[in-house]
């Protein structure tokens, strides 16, 4: 069926309150893909331990990836890597969100022109939502990365925009 | 007039329609887009390879059970030795009891040869022709006779 699926073509009160309501349930709890792929995994550790607290955004981070809503990609993506994310990225559920945490993983990093067995930037294998630059990023930069996405989510919207 | 089975009745049916509202509800409103990459075993993005029915052998259960029991042993030991300074002889005794209890059970479960670990002996047979057949390694006892 997928109902939420659908665009609508006009907007009225129904589906303007569910189109913010639906918006508001996915930005509050974005369960995050749990893995780390080098020292950005530390930050996002970090992150998620009590100091900076990720919690409060309602991330916290799930074994699998049919339990996760955004893929944290938080390190140096290797071309052996590269596959396994792909595969773990079609695992996930829709909607699914993807935040691309450091040089390395948005584009190559330190290893952008010598790196034999580095992937230039994990947005050749999964599409990413937000890119968070850093080397690695702080706490407060991933987490203004998870702001960036839930504003990107807010944005959303089943109406179909008008095309002239 | 209901009976009492009447109202275990009311929760049966209850409880049906909840699961099955619930389930309905996620059925019309969830995106459903299945390729078969995504409905692939998780193996932690590893390509999954064989059967998920893997066969351990019957022996490490009587030695996980025993591996169980010494293990809570321990962990009655811990809170123990954090107060025992409080606690005076009775306690001492008490611990000793309970760890002659176990004791009795670890010489039982010795004694009954649960942990000797016995080396499989495979027979390989041997063929007298050796068409297409990769020369097997002899047992020692093959070799003497």
């Amino acid at each position: 069926m997928g109902l939420l699926d659908q665009r609508f073509e006009n907007s009225n009160v129904f589906v303007t309150s569910m189109d913010n309501l639906l918006s508001w349930a996915r930005l509050s709890s974005l369960w995050g893909m749990q893995f780390g792929l080098a020292c950005c995994a530390i930050e996002m550790m970090a992150t998620g331990a009590s100091h900076y607290d990720f919690d409060r955004f309602g991330t916290f981070f799930r074994g699998s990836p049919r339990q996760s809503d955004v893929m944290i990609v938080a390190g140096t993506v290797t071309l052996k890597m590269a596959s396994r994310i792909k595969t773990l990225y079609d695992q996930m559920s829709e909607p699914r969100y993807v935040i691309s945490m450091g040089s390395c993983s948005n584009c190559g990093g330190p290893y952008w022109e010598h790196g034999y067995h580095v992937l230039k930037g994990v947005d050749r294998v999964i599409p990413v939502d937000v890119y968070v630059p850093g080397c690695p990023p702080r706490p407060e930069a991933l987490m203004e990365g998870l702001i960036k996405l839930q504003e990107k989510i807010r944005a959303g919207s089943l109406i179909q925009k008008k095309t002239a | 007039m209901l009976t009492e089975f009447g109202r275990v009745l009311i929760f049966l049916i209850l409880g049906v329609l909840f699961v099955a509202i619930g389930m309905a509800t996620a059925w019309v409103l969830r995106p459903n887009r299945p390729y078969p990459s995504k409905l692939t075993t998780y193996e932690c993005g590893e390509v999954p390879l064989g059967d998920t029915r893997v066969r351990f052998n019957i022996r490490f259960y009587v030695i996980a059970l025993i591996f169980i029991i010494f293990d809570v042993e321990v962990v009655f030991l811990f809170p123990w030795a954090t107060v025992y300074q409080n606690l005076g002889w009775f306690a001492f005794v008490e611990m000793l009891v309970f760890l002659g209890i176990l004791f009795v059970g670890y010489a039982y479960v010795w004694r009954k040869g649960d942990l000797d670990w016995d080396k499989p002996t495979p027979r390989i047979p041997v063929y007298e022709h050796g068409i297409g057949v990769r020369e097997p390694e002899l047992h020692q006892e093959e070799v003497e006779a």
